[in-house]
C-alpha cells in the first residue's frame, strides 16, 4: 500500500510538472469565469495596451513566425505552439513571461480574461 | 631585432589573450540572462555593481526582468563569485555608485573608442550592448580584435 502511494505520488508529481498549451487556456478561463474569445486575443496582442510596445513588438503579429526583441535584437523562437512545441508546457516558465510581460506592455499584471484571450488565439494559428 | 621579434610575439599574445574571457558554466545564469539578451561574462563587472543589478530586477534597464527568489540569491552568488579583477578596470560612475551597463565603464569606453556614433546605429547593430553583432565570437567569450567584422 505504501509503496502503491509513493509511485502515484511521483506519477502525479511527473505529470504536474509538464502541462499542455490547453491547460493554460482551461485555467485562465476558469480563473476568469467566462469563455475565451480568440479574436479578443488577437486585438489585444497586436495593439499597444498603454506601454511602449505591444506583445507583437517582440513576437510580431504572426507568432508562427519567429520573432526579435524590440531592444536587444535577440532572436525569439515562435510563441505559438502550433510552431514550437516548448511553449506553454512548463506553469514556472508561463508565469513568469505573463508577469514580466505584461508589466511590460501594460504596466500592470494581465487579467485572467486577458491571458485566456491570448491563449485562445495562440491556440487557433496553424 | 631577432630577440625583438619573439618579445613583440608575445606582447601580441598577451593583448589578445586580455581580450578572451573565459565563461564558467552555471545553468540557472545561462538559462536566465541569455533569454533577452547574451549571457555577459561575470568579470566585466565588479561584484558590487552585480549586486545592485540583481537586487532589482523588476526594474531591468527598462524591462521587468523578475525571477524567483532560489534563483535569484544563485544566480547573485554566482556572478559575485566570478566578478570582475584587476582588469576589468574602474566601474563606477563619477558619484562612485556602481555602473550597472558595462557599456559605460572606463574599459568598454576605451576599446571602442575609435567607433564611430554612427556605426552604433547601424540596424544590424542596434546597440552598443549587442556585442555578438560585431564580435564573431563573442558567445565564446572571444573579444579580441582579430574576431571584430563591423557589419554594413
Amino acid at each position: 500500500m505504501r509503496h502503491l502511494l509513493i509511485i502515484a505520488a511521483t506519477l502525479f508529481a511527473a505529470t504536474a510538472s509538464a502541462e499542455t498549451p490547453r491547460d493554460f487556456l482551461t485555467r485562465f478561463e476558469k480563473e476568469a469565469g467566462t469563455a475565451a474569445s480568440a479574436q479578443r486575443g488577437a486585438r489585444f496582442f497586436t495593439s499597444k495596451q498603454g506601454g511602449e510596445w505591444s506583445c507583437s513588438s517582440c513576437h510580431t503579429d504572426k507568432p508562427t513566425q519567429a520573432g526579435r526583441h524590440a531592444k536587444t535584437d535577440k532572436a525569439i523562437t515562435p510563441l505559438a505552439p502550433a510552431a514550437n512545441a516548448e511553449r506553454f508546457t512548463d506553469a514556472a516558465k508561463v508565469d513568469k513571461w505573463f508577469r514580466r510581460n505584461c508589466n511590460d506592455t501594460l504596466n500592470r499584471v494581465c487579467r485572467a480574461q486577458e491571458k485566456a484571450d491570448v491563449m485562445a488565439w495562440l491556440l487557433s494559428l496553424r | 631585432m631577432k630577440k625583438l621579434l619573439p618579445a613583440a610575439l608575445l606582447l601580441v599574445a598577451l593583448t589578445a589573450q586580455a581580450d578572451s574571457y573565459s565563461l564558467p558554466k552555471h545553468a540557472a545564469f545561462e538559462e536566465e540572462c541569455s533569454s533577452c539578451h547574451m549571457a555577459y561574462p561575470p568579470q566585466m563587472l565588479h561584484a558590487d555593481s552585480w549586486r545592485a543589478m540583481m537586487g532589482d530586477l523588476s526594474h531591468h534597464f527598462g524591462s521587468d526582468a523578475s525571477i524567483d527568489d532560489k534563483r535569484r540569491v544563485a544566480i547573485t552568488n554566482f556572478l559575485l563569485a566570478n566578478a570582475g579583477g584587476r582588469k576589468t578596470g574602474d566601474t563606477r560612475d563619477a558619484q562612485g555608485k556602481p555602473l550597472l551597463r558595462i557599456t559605460q565603464t572606463a574599459r568598454f569606453d576605451k576599446k571602442h573608442r575609435e567607433v564611430p556614433a554612427a556605426t552604433w546605429q547601424r540596424a544590424s547593430i542596434k546597440s552598443p550592448a549587442n556585442c555578438g553583432a560585431c564580435h564573431t565570437r563573442a558567445a565564446a567569450g572571444e573579444y579580441s580584435e582579430r574576431w571584430v567584422q563591423i557589419p554594413k
